[in-house]
């Protein structure tokens, strides 16, 4: 899978790294978490709010911060 | 609305607490905790509200319905997108370098990113508890003539090669913003509802107990002579002192509504909150990487123009209204 969090690395974009850690450890997953911070990048993702939670280049979260038991049912 | 919780809290001070009404501290308990109460309460329910609305209006969705708008039409309909359409400060750079991208005009970017934060749920909220739906409703209409009017000077002006070059040089692809069902609905305005007033209870409680000194201890009147409606500097220097507080921009409302009960313009009043949400010094930092000082003084000018213009407009007509 294809992770990234897209964020300029405020607090809740942090959160929302931690949780999806969290959710791929439960899930027993050894994927990679890219995070991507540039406001140039992010945008030509297509995506103008953060945080946002991209798997396999589509926004599964977007502007708000997911908890860990609602990422894991998203990734399964 | 709140008649009820008026004889409450009445009753609570004179009987409970055995202070009258009339003493310095028993008019001051009352307007902490009368306040305390009605503003927690409105706010859940209005950001709430206002929450569940905002979740059919992604930026992404406002980009691709603005990009199809020109001249003035385009700049009310930026103004009015503005007003639903979710974002916190931290996302003003993404918004605008989505929005230029995608090819929507810098006039109604501007529009958008002046109204934005003038009309908030939360400083709606406290309007309306502090001041009634009257006045609440024309904050709103006033942001959105302010947002309208700068967004239209910004075009006039020609500012556009004081965008960053590179904003213009992104491609950026169509990513579908997320899927919600009305369960998600439900809870993305739970969580919205909860982060905001989590960010906010402590500024908003330090506001309200020195709205409630100033309440039980400041004669009446006694600031009208100095910051009255009559006063042309009071408003410019409470658009000054507006700048520099941002995360405690809602702390400043009780504040104000106890300053009004001493005899200061409400015009004054309203026009130091916009300028707190409006011209916010951290927003103005991070739009540095998109758009060259030039334009960032350009916007800071013709907001703050606006803003103290509404100020006067107020303290002139606001007798008539409250």
């Amino acid at each position: 899978m294809d992770i990234k969090i897209l964020g300029s690395g405020c607090k809740n974009c942090n959160t929302l790294e931690k949780n999806t850690k969290e959710a791929l450890e439960k899930l027993g997953l050894k994927d990679q978490i890219e995070k991507v911070t540039e406001f140039a990048q992010i945008t030509a993702l297509g995506v103008m709010r953060t945080p946002t939670l991209m798997i396999d280049g589509k926004a599964i979260v977007t502007g708000r911060v997911a908890k860990t038991k609602e990422i894991i049912k998203l990734l399964g | 609305m709140f008649n009820w919780l008026d004889k409450l809290i009445t009753l609570l001070v004179e009987n409970v607490f055995g202070f009258s009404l009339e003493t310095h501290l028993g008019g001051s308990l009352h307007f902490f905790f009368f306040d305390t109460i009605k503003i927690i309460m409105l706010l859940v329910v209005m950001i709430f509200t206002i929450s569940f609305i905002r979740s059919f209006f992604p930026p992404e969705k406002t980009k691709k319905t603005l990009s199809r708008f020109k001249g003035i039409k385009g700049n009310f309909m930026a103004s009015l997108l503005g007003i639903v359409t979710p974002f916190c400060s931290c996302s003003s750079v993404p918004i605008f370098i989505g929005f230029v991208e995608g090819g929507v005009p810098l006039g109604l970017t501007f529009s958008f990113l002046i109204t934005s934060p003038i009309v908030n749920e939360a400083a709606f909220a406290i309007l309306l508890a502090a001041f009634g739906w009257k006045i609440a409703l024309i904050y709103v209409v006033t942001g959105v003539i302010v947002g309208v009017t700068g967004g239209l000077i910004i075009d006039k002006l020609k500012m556009k090669k004081y965008v960053e070059e590179y904003v213009y040089e992104i491609q950026g692809v169509d990513t579908e913003p997320e899927k919600m069902d009305f369960k998600g609905r439900l809870r993305f305005s739970w969580q919205n509802t909860s982060s905001i007033i989590k960010k906010i209870w402590i500024f908003l409680l330090i506001g309200i107990a020195i709205g409630a000194a100033i309440h039980g201890w400041v004669p009446t009147d006694f600031l009208a002579k100095y910051a009255g409606p009559e006063n042309p500097f009071a408003v410019i220097v409470g658009v000054i002192a507006g700048i520099p507080l941002y995360s405690n921009a809602l702390g400043t409302i009780p504040i104000a509504e106890a300053l009004i009960g001493k005899g200061v313009g409400i015009g004054t009043a309203l026009s130091f909150m916009m300028a707190v949400t409006a011209l916010s010094l951290p927003e103005m930092i991070l739009l540095r990487k998109v758009i060259k000082p030039k334009l960032i003084a350009a916007f800071v000018i013709i907001t703050g123009i606006g803003i103290i213009l509404t100020g006067y407009l107020f303290n002139l007509i606001g007798h008539l209204i409250i």
